[in-house]
C-alpha cells in the first residue's frame, strides 16, 4: 500500500497537505482515546485518563472545524454551547445513585445523533465525498450508512425505554408481546433485507424504512427485559453506541471515529459479558427477555413455610460488632435506596476506631450498572481499598466474625450454590453464611429479593435478623457505638 | 482511505478495546461507561461536517441538532465521569 494512499482524505483519492494533517491529527486523537481508557486501570492514573479523552476529542473536533468551511461559525459554535450547557448542568446535578439513568439518556443522544448524522450524509451524499462521477451514492457507503443508521436507530429507541424503565416512568416488569421473538426476527430480517436492498436502489424509501423498522426493534427489543437485567441492557446499549460510531466513521473514512467506536464497542460487550456471568444469565436469555415474569412458577424450592429466626437490635449489632476483630460489610441496592453509605462509612469509622478490620465485599450486580456500588461508596468517603470484589473476598468470609448485609439479598443466597431448582443457581454469590456471625438488615421479612427467593441464611443460628430502615438502624447502630 | 486500510484499522482497535477493557479494574466500571459514552460522542465530526456543507438545508439541520446532541454528552459524560473519578480515595495513614 502506498504511503500516499494511506494517507488520503475522504474518498477523493489524492492527498493535499492539510488532508494530510488532519489524518495524522485524528489518528493522534484516536491513540489519546485508548490511553484514556487505560487510565482506569487504576483509580490513581484515572483522571489523568480522562484529560487524554478530553484532549483527543478537543483534537478531533478543532481539526475538523480547520479543515472543513464552516458555513456559518456563529451557528456551529452555538450548538457545542447549548450542548455544553445542557452537558455540565446535568453532570453537575445528577445524583449518584441515578447514574444508570443518565448513562441511558446520553446513550440514546449518541444513537439519535447517529441517525441524524448517516441522515444528513444521505441526504447530501456530496459533502461527504461520497458519490461517484455518475452521482450514484458509492455502493460500499450505502451499507455503511444503513448499518450507522440501523445501529443508531436501535440505540437511541432501547436506551429511551432503559431510560424509563430505570427512571421508573416506566414499570420494571418486563412486557411480553404474544409472537415477539418472530416480530423481532422478522423485523431484523428486513433490516438487513433493505439494507442490502439499498445497494441495489438508493430510493429515498429503502433508507427511512430501514431507520423506522430499526427504531421500532430498539423498542421491541428492551421492553420485554425485566428490571434485575437493566446492567445488562445498559451494557449492551453501551457497546451499540459505539458501533454506531464505528460505522459512521466507515463512512466518513474518519481513523478517530472508527478506533473509538472499536473501544466503546468492545467496552460495552465485556461488560455486557462480566454482568451476565455475574448473574449466571446467557446473553441470550437475557435479550429473549421476560426474566422475573414466571416467578410465581418458579416458587424457589417451596421453602414458604414459617421458619423460626432470630430477630436483633442495633444496640445487640453494634456490641457484636465491637467484639469482632474484622467485619465484612456488604452493601446491595437496597443500601442505596435508603440513602445509607454515609452512614455505613460513619459506622466503618467508628468500628476502625475499635481496632476493627473492616472490609466491604461488592458483589458484581449489588448496583444497577456495572461498577455503580463502587462509586456510592467512594462517594460517601470510603477508601477503595477497602472495598474489594467477590472473587478477592470471598475466601475471607469463613474467617471474618461479622458478615454485616445491609440491602443485599439474593447475592448472599446459598441456594445458588446447593438448589437445583433455585432460579438463582448457579449465579456466584457472596459465601456470607461461612461467617461466625452474620447481621442481615432488612426492611422486613415479608419481602424477597429481585429473583423471588427465600433466603436460607435468614433462619440460620449465627444470623440476627435487624429489620427496619437501613438508613435508620445504621443511624442507630452509630449511636449505640458512640458510646 | 481505502476500504482496506479502513478495516484494518477497524480491526485492530477491536483487539486493543479488548485488551485495554478488561485491564480496566471492576472498581471504575460505571466510570468507564461514562467515559465511553463521552468519546463515542466523536461522531461530533460527522454532525459538523453535515452542518458546515452547502446545498441541503434540511441537511444542515440534522448535523446542527446532531452537534448539539453530541456536545451535550461530550462535556456531560467527561465531567461526570472527573466528578465521579474525584470521589475515589485512598485510606489515609
Amino acid at each position: 500500500m502506498s504511503l500516499s494512499l494511506l494517507l488520503a482524505g475522504g474518498a477523493a483519492g489524492e492527498t493535499s497537505p492539510a488532508q494530510f494533517w488532519a489524518a495524522i491529527a485524528y489518528l493522534v486523537a484516536g491513540v489519546f482515546f485508548i490511553l484514556a481508557l487505560r487510565g482506569l486501570s487504576s483509580p490513581a492514573s484515572s483522571r489523568r485518563g480522562n484529560r487524554f479523552g478530553m484532549a483527543g476529542m478537543a483534537i478531533a473536533v478543532v481539526t475538523t472545524l480547520l479543515t472543513h468551511e464552516l458555513a456559518n461559525p456563529v451557528e456551529v459554535l452555538g450548538a457545542i454551547a447549548i450542548g455544553a450547557v445542557i452537558g455540565l448542568v446535568m453532570a453537575r446535578r445528577i445524583a449518584m445513585t441515578a447514574m444508570p439513568q443518565l448513562v441511558a439518556a446520553f446513550h440514546s443522544l449518541v444513537g439519535l445523533a447517529a441517525v441524524a448524522v448517516a441522515a444528513a450524509a444521505f441526504l447530501n451524499p456530496g459533502a461527504f465525498g461520497l458519490v461517484d462521477a455518475a452521482g450514484q451514492i458509492f455502493a460500499v457507503s450505502r451499507v455503511e450508512m444503513g448499518l450507522g443508521v440501523a445501529i443508531g436507530a436501535i440505540t437511541f429507541s432501547g436506551s429511551v425505554i432503559a431510560f424509563l424503565k430505570l427512571n421508573g416512568n416506566m414499570s420494571g416488569a418486563p412486557i411480553l408481546l404474544p409472537l415477539r421473538h418472530l416480530i423481532n426476527l422478522g423485523t431484523l430480517a428486513g433490516i438487513l433485507g433493505l439494507i442490502a436492498w439499498f445497494t441495489v436502489d438508493q430510493s429515498p424509501w429503502v433508507f427511512w424504512t430501514v431507520t423506522g423498522l430499526s427504531f421500532l426493534i430498539g423498542f421491541l427489543l428492551i421492553i420485554p427485559i425485566g428490571g434485575a437485567d437493566m446492567p445488562v441492557v445498559v451494557s449492551m446499549l453501551n457497546s451499540y453506541s459505539g458501533w454506531a460510531a464505528a460505522a459512521m466513521g466507515f463512512t466518513l473514512g474518519n481513523s478517530a471515529m472508527i478506533i473509538t467506536g472499536a473501544l466503546v464497542g468492545a467496552s460495552g460487550a465485556i461488560l455486557s459479558y462480566i454482568m451476565c456471568r455475574a448473574m449466571n444469565r446467557s446473553f441470550v436469555s437475557v435479550i429473549a427477555g421476560g426474566f422475573g415474569a414466571d416467578d410465581a412458577a418458579a416458587g424457589g424450592g417451596g421453602a414458604k413455610e414459617q421458619r423460626p429466626w432470630k430477630p436483633g437490635s442495633a444496640d445487640d449489632a453494634a456490641f457484636l460488632m465491637k467484639q469482632a476483630d474484622s467485619v465484612i460489610i456488604v452493601p446491595g441496592y437496597g443500601m442505596a435506596v435508603a440513602q445509607a453509605q454515609h452512614a455505613l462509612r460513619e459506622m466503618g469509622d467508628l468500628l476502625k476506631a475499635e481496632g476493627v478490620t473492616v472490609k466491604y465485599a461488592i458483589h458484581p450486580v449489588a448496583g444497577r450498572m456495572p461498577g455503580h456500588m463502587n462509586v456510592l461508596l467512594a462517594e460517601a468517603s470510603v477508601p477503595y481499598d477497602e472495598v474489594f470484589e467477590l472473587e478477592d473476598i470471598n475466601s475471607e468470609f469463613a474467617q471474618c466474625d461479622v458478615a454485616f448485609v445491609i440491602g443485599a439479598n439474593d447475592v448472599t443466597n446459598p441456594s445458588a450454590k446447593t438448589d437445583k431448582s433455585s432460579p438463582i443457581y448457579g449465579m456466584p454469590v457472596l459465601d456470607v453464611e461461612k461467617a461466625k456471625t452474620v447481621l442481615f438488615v432488612k426492611r422486613s421479612m415479608g419481602g424477597v429479593g429481585y429473583a423471588g427467593v427465600d433466603n436460607d441464611v435468614f433462619y440460620m443460628d449465627q444470623t440476627m435478623m435487624l429489620l427496619g430502615d437501613a438508613k435508620k438502624m445504621t443511624d442507630d447502630i452509630v449511636k449505640a457505638l458512640g458510646h | 482511505m481505502d476500504f482496506i486500510t479502513i478495516i484494518s484499522i477497524f480491526v485492530l482497535a477491536c483487539f486493543v478495546g479488548y485488551f485495554v477493557v478488561w485491564s480496566v479494574t471492576p472498581a471504575l466500571h460505571t466510570p468507564l461507561m461514562s467515559v465511553t459514552n463521552a468519546i463515542s460522542s466523536v461522531i461530533i465530526v460527522g454532525a459538523l461536517i453535515a452542518s458546515a456543507a452547502a446545498g441541503s438545508p434540511v441537511s444542515k439541520w440534522l448535523g446542527l441538532a446532531a452537534v448539539v446532541m453530541a456536545s451535550v454528552n461530550i462535556f456531560g459524560g467527561f465531567a461526570v465521569t472527573e466528578r465521579m473519578l474525584a470521589m475515589y480515595k485512598k485510606k489515609e495513614r
